[in-house]
């Protein structure tokens, strides 16, 4: 919005248009997770509830602190608890925020069979549409992060929209605005990986974690959604993060050259029924010889 | 919190012990990050747990609960014996160098000079200092020795007000070489053996922590942070007490990013205390008349302390004013009544003859002779010690009168599990259940752990008709009064003359009580320094203007200059830093006098430079002959340095005590580590003492005490998780989804022992009752060895009870936590031992 009143119209002492005109950036966004400052209070839990207008579901005791096994429809963000022992023998509470990636090369976008159910934006958050959703759920054979559920009762699949809403009014997301720790951060993708390596270096360099580092996987083409990590190498300790995640090879095939055999099939079948014609000129209808066939 | 919330970002070491604030104070715990991640500031926990705080920290220990002072203790045996001491602050800051008497013993065998087996208490008259009038100075340690005769309790003698002294600090009887006796005791070997914490972790504990003061340097500074895993002990008052030792020792107190740091558990506890909701005090922590304090004089004479240092130093001793902080009291509370001729209504105060603590209100309720009950702002059978001790006094009460925003346990008390339908019946005790305001729907102010009072503004009204505390309070007030008036009684004159002069007597509005605790002039008042004027009838800029002469009234002095002429000081929203020292001094306002660190000429060495010039907090200003800085000086403003005036004002000594002198404590003038009462092992520095002497077990039937002999022999600790907020939040669907069920916490070996799995339904008894919940089978909480021996500790929150969404849907066991815990209580501070007794743990 701001960016649009700021635009250059008219510019003086200026040959021809003006420079920049009718051209319009936008910031790639991105979300940051420090994994070594998280406390496990699931405010970031309660906030994406009261925002999207969830309210209570059901849950049971399941031998820790974690709500409930992983997200749901309505529940998009869930802090994964982990009582990770160390080879050193140290014990270490990993508590991971766990939500949808926004990934840059979308696996969800990318297996959604439904016109513009799925969309990403510009700012790199990718946004399930559910007018357009058709349930179909392959979206989840695209996720590498098991993020987009189902709901049974509208038969529609949704996800954590990064607060699409709040961010195209300049807001934040409301997990980023409960952090009472300051572990979640939100600004352009650029500066949060600033911020996620120089933090990553102070573990490093001052708390004795060797290992620490970024986790913003290649695998997807990166992810709106960047973690600090006391061990880079270890993701899966923190509740499951996967460590090279694709898109699944099936999804890629499907929708690339699964895709181009196919339409190189019809185009075949096409160039086929052509030249038939060419050749063979078009099917004609023989009257009938013997002289009732034809009767209505 | 001597210090505040905001300064922990400017600490370099933070030891958390006994508190677990990423759980339990989240939005105050990002202090703590904030250092971490800016000044690269260590993090220390000690817990019987290994929780979310320490999920966070660079060392963790595992602590048996119960034996934080056998750790803090070998924390001061290391500081001493590595000379990792602050030694100019030692000296100049602290009694170290003052000579205690002679006779004084040190507890080796668990006992200090003076104890009477027969009535369990102390003569503490040894528990003094060497008076030093007739030498000046250093006195000859072979003085003769003196009787320290047990007998009859009689009033204690003051301290001596020219102390005896030793600058060396040589002087066998000198605090410093009692202190280093005394914790010479406390080894890395006996730390282990107590505390189940291994020697090597110990000592890297112990090197970390003390490491900031490393090769004598002054400019770092670490922080203690501690919350009720240390007072719900029956020696809770001397944990803290060591910790506050330590922290002396090594120069932390009064300075930017150190102190001693007190967790409230509730937005307002630390009010609550400021306003005397302890039978013990009167508002501003002036001390409650006893029936020996014949009149207001022997009163004040006992309560005014007079200065007791060394000769050529100097003392604030500020509670020598104590007449005029009580008299302007008796002002604000009686208004004209309260005359020069009647002592200003002196003999209107109750007198308290004895104990009336919390446990002592529910013992008296079964054993008859407490009839009623009003119960507001608080879940009394919840709370415990020992809820069904207080199900079963509640039984016995005439009344009880629930003031809540939900029915609750106390409330409902007549239909606790094991209650049945025909015991019901039997039940004559009449409840009155009053539905009250929330704290979004009332205003008023809450004084948070830094000591803030924020004013707030109600957000919505009370739903339906639920009534504001104040306002039921007051009825209730004005419907006694008129009884008196009509029907008169034996002591009419305390409620009748209660000054009540709100302009809605019914409904007294907050702003007009809050500007009532500030005080105003009752005269014209002139100060002689300055000349300055203030009239009758304008509130006191200070607590400096209150006067014992009946021209001024204020109803605490501690909040003297709250709500002065200049307006609501504690709505203040600026958020103006200019120090970046997080001051922030425009912002709300903070007892004492806005300041925002307390002691903090101790944040400067003894010429008034600051030990760290990067943390300036106050200093001495040679040009204009005066104390000033970024805070408010907690000081004498014109205490030149070379007067060497005491930087603790409120100590009559001038200086932080190592050594507690004559009736500072019930048990001791230096922690020693006692046993909880419920114990799994020998006392291992004394067996033959092995609790705290002074304490006393409760002697009613439902009073039982457990030891390792009559099966219980796993020690249980309870806690608050993040999820939840004591027992309200049972009741709100968000936080209920995010804990839905009560657990227990244990450790994976001891699961394996018993063939319990996670998520089994498992029973944990004590000797007074059982808990059914499921089971959380957890690596965070490891056997530990103590003495030797294998010794299992377990946990469980306390949040769950017979009401809320989960239990009036029948998924939940439905049993009270508290069930299990012991009544008994600190000597000092009455806090019962909720952490740190006996059970055994089942299968259901």
């Amino acid at each position: 919005m701001s960016q649009a009143t700021l635009a250059i119209k008219k510019i003086s002492g200026h040959p021809g248009p003006a420079p920049g005109a009718d051209v319009e950036r936008d910031y790639q966004v991105a979300k940051l997770i420090d994994t070594t400052t998280c406390i496990g209070c699931k405010a970031c839990e309660v906030a994406c509830l009261e925002w999207n207008g969830y309210t209570f579901t059901e849950t049971t005791f399941d031998n820790s602190y974690q709500t409930m096994p992983s997200t749901a429809w309505n529940y998009w963000n869930l802090i994964k608890f982990n009582e990770h022992e160390r080879e050193d023998g140290t014990l270490q509470l990993l508590m991971r925020k766990d939500q949808c990636m926004h990934c840059a090369d979308p696996g969800c976008l990318m297996a959604c069979p439904a016109d513009g159910a799925i969309v990403q934006y510009t700012n790199g958050i990718v946004d399930f549409q559910q007018q357009n959703c058709i349930g179909c759920g392959y979206c989840v054979s695209g996720c590498p992060f098991d993020i987009p559920k189902f709901n049974p009762t509208t038969k529609k699949m949704f996800k954590c929209t990064l607060c699409s809403d709040r961010v195209s009014q300049g807001l934040e997301p409301a997990c980023i605005k409960s952090c009472p720790t300051g572990c979640l951060h939100f600004g352009s993708k650029e500066d949060m990986t600033y911020l996620a390596e120089s933090r990553a270096k102070q573990l490093r360099e001052n708390f004795g974690f060797e290992k620490a580092g970024v986790y913003d996987p290649a695998g997807v083409g990166g992810t709106g959604v960047i973690y600090v990590l006391h061990d880079v190498t270890d993701p899966e300790a923190y509740g499951g993060l996967p460590k090279d995640p694709h898109i699944p090879w099936v999804v890629r095939f499907w929708k690339g050259p699964a895709k181009w055999i196919g339409n190189l099939a019809m185009l075949f079948g096409v160039l086929g029924v052509t030249l038939h014609y060419f050749r063979y000129g078009p099917k004609e209808i023989h009257p009938p010889k013997n002289g009732d066939g034809g009767k209505p | 919190m001597t210090n505040g919330w905001i300064d922990i970002k400017n600490t370099d070491l933070a030891l958390v012990m006994g508190g677990n604030p990423a759980e339990n104070h989240p939005c105050g715990f990002k202090w703590v990050i904030e250092a971490k991640r800016n000044r690269n500031a260590k993090l220390i926990v000690v817990d019987p747990r290994f929780t979310r705080t320490a999920a966070t920290s660079d060392l963790f220990c595992q602590i048996r609960a119960g034996t934080d002072i056998a750790f803090l203790g070998g924390m001061i045996n290391y500081a001493i014996a590595n000379n990792r001491i602050a030694h100019d602050y030692l000296l100049n800051y602290t009694n170290a160098a003052f000579i205690v008497k002679e006779g004084f013993k040190l507890p080796e065998d668990g006992l200090y000079s003076g104890f009477d087996h027969a009535t369990q208490t102390y003569d503490r008259s040894t528990w003094t200092y060497e008076d030093g009038s007739d030498s000046g100075g250093v006195v000859a340690s072979h003085a003769a020795p003196a009787a320290a005769a047990p007998g009859a309790p009689k009033p204690l003698p003051p301290l001596p007000a020219k102390v005896a002294y030793d600058l060396t600090l040589q002087h066998p009887r000198c605090v410093f070489q009692l202190l280093k006796q005394q914790y010479s005791r406390y080894t890395p070997e006996m730390v282990e053996r107590v505390t189940g914490i291994s020697k090597d972790q110990f000592l890297k504990t112990a090197e970390l922590f003390t490491s900031i003061r490393k090769d004598g340097d002054m400019k770092k500074v670490a922080t203690i942070i501690y919350a009720v895993g240390w007072t719900q002990h029956s020696f809770g008052t001397q944990t803290i007490r060591t910790a506050a030792m330590l922290q002396l020792l090594l120069g932390n107190v009064g300075r930017a990013g150190g102190g001693v740091n007190a967790l409230r558990g509730h937005s307002n506890i630390q009010g609550a205390t400021d306003l005397a909701g302890v039978f013990d005090i009167l508002p501003g922590y002036l001390k409650v008349p006893t029936p020996a304090d014949g009149d207001l004089a022997a009163y004040l004479k006992r309560t005014t302390p007079t200065s007791s240092k060394p000769n050529p130093w100097d003392s604030y001793n500020y509670w020598s004013n104590t007449p005029k902080f009580t008299v302007s009291l008796l002002k604000s509370m009686y208004g004209d009544a309260a005359t020069k001729e009647n002592q200003w209504a002196f003999d209107y105060l109750p007198k308290v003859d004895r104990n009336y603590s919390w446990t002592q209100i529910w013992d008296n309720m079964y054993r008859g002779s407490v009839k009623g009950l009003l119960a507001f702002g608080m879940n009394g059978v919840a709370i415990g010690p020992d809820s069904q001790k207080n199900i079963e006094a509640l039984k016995k009460a005439d009344f009880l009168v629930v003031g809540e925003i939900y029915p609750d346990e106390t409330s409902e008390f007549w239909r606790s599990p094991g209650i049945t339908l025909d015991e019901m019946k039997t039940i004559q005790t009449t409840v009155y259940r009053l539905p009250c305001a929330g704290f979004a729907e009332k205003d008023g102010t809450m004084t948070n752990s830094a000591r803030w009072l924020q004013w707030k503004y109600a957000a919505v009204p009370p739903p339906g008709d639920a009534r504001l505390d104040q306002d039921i309070l007051a009825q209730i007030f004005l419907k006694v009064r008129g009884l008196y008036q009509t029907r008169g009684g034996k002591f009419p004159d305390p409620i009748l003359n209660l000054t009540w002069a709100y302009s809605d007597p019914q409904h007294p509005p907050l702003a007009e009580v809050a500007k009532e605790l500030n005080g105003k002039a009752l005269a014209d008042l002139t100060d002689p320094k300055t000349q300055v004027t203030i009239k009758k009838g304008q509130q006191v800029p200070g607590f400096a203007w209150l006067k014992d002469d009946g021209t001024t009234a204020c109803g605490n002095w501690l909040y003297a200059g709250s709500w002065t002429e200049a307006g609501n000081q504690m709505a203040r929203r600026d958020t103006s830093d200019p120090s970046g020292l997080g001051v922030y001094q425009n912002w709300a306002w903070s007892w004492p006098a806005n300041r925002r660190v307390m002691y903090n000429r101790a944040s400067c060495d003894p010429s008034g430079k600051p030990w760290d010039a990067s943390r300036k907090q106050v200093w001495w200003n040679e040009t204009a002959q005066s104390w000033v800085g970024n805070d408010v000086p907690d000081f004498k403003l014109d205490s030149n340095p070379k007067d060497h005036m005491g930087p603790f004002i409120m100590n009559p000594e001038g200086v932080g005590r190592i050594f507690g002198p004559l009736a500072a404590f019930a048990d001791g003038p230096f922690p020693e580590h006692y046993e909880p009462i419920e114990s799994p092992v020998a006392n291992l520095f004394h067996p033959n003492q092995p609790n705290n002497p002074v304490v006393k077990k409760m002697k009613t039937p439902a009073d039982k005490y457990a030891g390792p002999n009559d099966g219980y022999n796993v020690i249980c600790t309870t806690y608050r998780l993040t999820e939840h907020y004591h027992y309200w939040t049972k009741n709100n669907p968000m936080n209920v989804q995010l804990v839905p069920e009560p657990f227990i916490e244990l450790p994976v070996e001891l699961a394996q022992e018993l063939g319990i799995k996670g998520n089994d339904k498992i029973k944990v008894s004590s000797i007074r009752s059982y808990y059914i919940a499921k089971a959380f089978v957890t690596k965070r909480i490891k056997p530990m060895m103590i003495d030797g021996k294998k010794t299992y500790q377990i946990g469980i929150p306390i949040h769950q009870g017979y009401r809320g969404i989960q239990e009036d849907a029948g998924r939940d066991a439905r049993t009270i936590l508290n069930r299990l815990t012991p009544t008994v209580v600190d000597p000092n501070a009455y806090t019962p031992e909720f952490k740190g007794f006996l059970v055994k743990v089942e299968k259901v």
